[in-house]
């Protein structure tokens, strides 16, 4: 079971929503903080980090004693990350997609594997919880290849719980493939309900089963709550503003930690995601 | 020219709504909003689009069974996973690099083209807005956010606006570095939490590493005011000038819901005259008023 959380808007409450959600069901779950460029879980879940792997990616390393100058390499690229002038080579590691395209067509075997760093990858636990986090290199362009990495290191027979980035792009799309169910936090205010019904499209586009919270819930309008009942999007759990929650959090404090009645509801949350991801797995094999 | 970019690293911190207000308070300028993947500023200023252009990213490989003869050489060279058992491409999965393409014995795949997004010059209230919208799940972000600012300054050129007042995206990956580089100087409004800081320390870090200049505002301040101390403290070790506190009011919600900057819909409260005093300060900084190499 993969549950990933996002959200459209940033700042509407998926570091919340995760680290409650996976303090809550314990060590049944490893949650992966796939917001590399900003990871949060972390502040949190305080685990005690013990394993860390720099994460590198392919760029072109061209040896010029074998190269020929025959362009192909700059022809194929439409990165733009490798060309030739005249009698040299230039590569641009930074535009480098790592498709290796350059060193399957290089017909002189000049081009091999060079890298470049795209971050780290950490593990650990932290509040009885394994968090599994990337932490992207500052300057790194190029996100979704570590969220990859931190998807690709989770242990497939526990729950997982994504903690996605925010906005409708290459990132998030890398941190929802393939999970089972997504739920997005929004809030009731005109930006909240824009960015959610961007994230839908978004989640439409992958055919995975979807639902909501709604955090801030008595702060806004009632469009948010409208939009859901026309598009028959479940809300599965609302939290109210409490200047109590807001502090808690700006000093790293869980909700669960706070009120520890939470827990329960976070469960209840998780039964029913569970109940509707298997029912569309049911209707699925149906079909 | 000048260009103020407004970021923040962590999403939710009033981005948008801080930039609305300077567009109130700012004279003859151009807004530009360069979060293109969850772009809200048009909320607030209801533009009325002048010229919509479309954007077209790069291809994406499709490949055609009736000419595919199945050798499995495309799915043996991608390094995305994008091609199944089946043959078939996973459109959003698909990177573009086009090898499987140029590589088919056959020629049996295509790689057309595709418009991922549109971007507009508009009419504001507070005057011209350049703003695009990228379709959803689509790449190329940082691409459109390019255009989009090269485009703002191309409108300014013309029109002899000195100005440029951009709403940034979220983050500090592809979009947010297409956003800073080249500008005037960023403004980074920052919330006191955890999270706040660690998400600044590291947008920091990166408009250093561009040699951006970086001023720092704490929004909502009063929710955590050691901690806004502390933001404060770790902003100046950082070098960055430290222009403002906004605290923590409802106000900023209610003007979105009656979509208007605060500035308009309570111009007395106390964000409205703490965002002022920020504005005022900004736009007497050094950083904000040296000659730019665009000038000399």
């Amino acid at each position: 079971m993969i549950i990933s959380v996002a959200s459209g808007k940033g700042g509407t409450g998926k570091t919340t929503i995760s680290t409650n959600l996976a303090i809550s069901l314990g060590d049944s779950c490893t949650l992966l903080d796939c917001d590399v460029e900003e990871p949060n879980a972390h502040l949190f879940l305080r685990p005690h980090i013990d394993r860390s792997e720099t994460v590198k990616t392919f760029v072109p390393v061209v040896d010029e004693s074998r190269c020929t100058f025959c362009r192909k390499c700059a022809a194929i690229c439409r990165f733009r990350a490798i060309t030739v002038v005249g009698s040299k080579v230039l590569v641009f590691p930074n535009l480098c997609h790592s498709c290796a395209g350059c060193r399957v067509v290089c017909p002189e075997k000049a081009i091999t594997e060079g890298s470049r760093e795209l971050g780290v990858l950490e593990w650990g636990v932290g509040a009885g919880v394994s968090l599994i986090q990337g932490r992207i290199r500052i300057g790194e362009a190029m996100a979704p290849p570590l969220i990859r990495k931190v998807r690709a290191s989770a242990n497939t027979g526990k729950t997982v719980i994504i903690d996605a980035p925010p906005g409708t792009s290459c990132p998030v799309i890398t941190a929802m493939r393939g999970a089972d169910f997504i739920l997005l936090v929004t809030e009731p205010t005109p930006f909240g309900l824009h960015d959610l019904q961007l994230a839908v499209g978004a989640v439409r586009i992958l055919g995975i089963p979807c639902g909501l919270v709604i955090n801030r819930a008595d702060m806004g309008d009632d469009r948010v709550r409208e939009y859901a009942g026309a598009e028959q999007l479940p809300i599965l759990m609302e939290i109210p503003f409490d200047r109590k929650i807001a502090e808690a959090y700006s000093r790293g404090m869980t909700i669960v930690e706070e009120m520890p009645e939470w827990k329960d509801r976070f469960r209840e949350m998780f039964r029913q995601i569970t109940k509707v991801a298997l029912e569309k797995e049911a209707g699925r094999s149906a079909q | 020219m000048k260009e103020l970019v407004v970021v923040s690293g962590k999403g939710g911190t009033g981005k948008t709504s801080l930039t609305a207000a300077f567009s109130s308070l700012a004279g003859r300028h151009i807004l530009c909003d360069a979060d293109v993947d969850a772009a809200d500023l048009h909320l607030l200023l209801k533009p009325e689009v002048r010229q919509r252009t479309d954007f077209y990213g790069g291809g994406k490989a499709i490949i055609d069974t009736e000419r595919c003869s199945r050798c499995g050489l495309c799915l043996e060279l991608c390094r995305y996973g994008a091609i199944d058992g089946n043959f078939a491409v996973d459109a959003t999965a698909c990177e573009g690099c086009g090898v499987c393409v140029d590589l088919c014995p056959v020629a049996a795949i295509d790689f057309p083209t595709q418009k991922c997004g549109e971007w507009y010059i508009s009419d504001t209230r507070m005057g011209p807005m350049v703003h695009a919208r990228l379709g959803i799940a689509e790449e190329n972000s940082g691409k459109l956010v390019s255009r989009i600012r090269q485009e703002a300054t191309k409108l300014a050129e013309e029109q002899k606006v000195e100005l440029i007042i951009t709403d940034g995206p979220p983050g500090i990956g592809c979009p947010v570095i297409a956003a800073i580089g080249g500008a005037t100087a960023l403004m980074l409004i920052a919330e006191p939490t955890v999270s706040g800081l660690h998400d600044m320390s590291r947008l920091a870090d990166l408009a250093r590493h561009f040699r951006v200049p970086c001023f720092l505002c704490v929004n909502k301040f009063d929710l955590n005011p050691e901690m806004t101390g502390r933001l404060e403290e770790e902003g100046r070790q950082r070098l960055m000038q430290v222009v403002g506190r906004i605290p923590f009011d409802p106000v900023f919600t209610e003007a979105m819901i009656a979509g208007l900057t605060v500035i308009e819909y309570r111009k007395d409260s106390v964000v409205a005259v703490a965002v002022r005093e920020i504005w005022e300060t900004i736009i007497g900084l050094p950083a904000m008023n040296k000659q730019g190499l665009r000038m000399l």
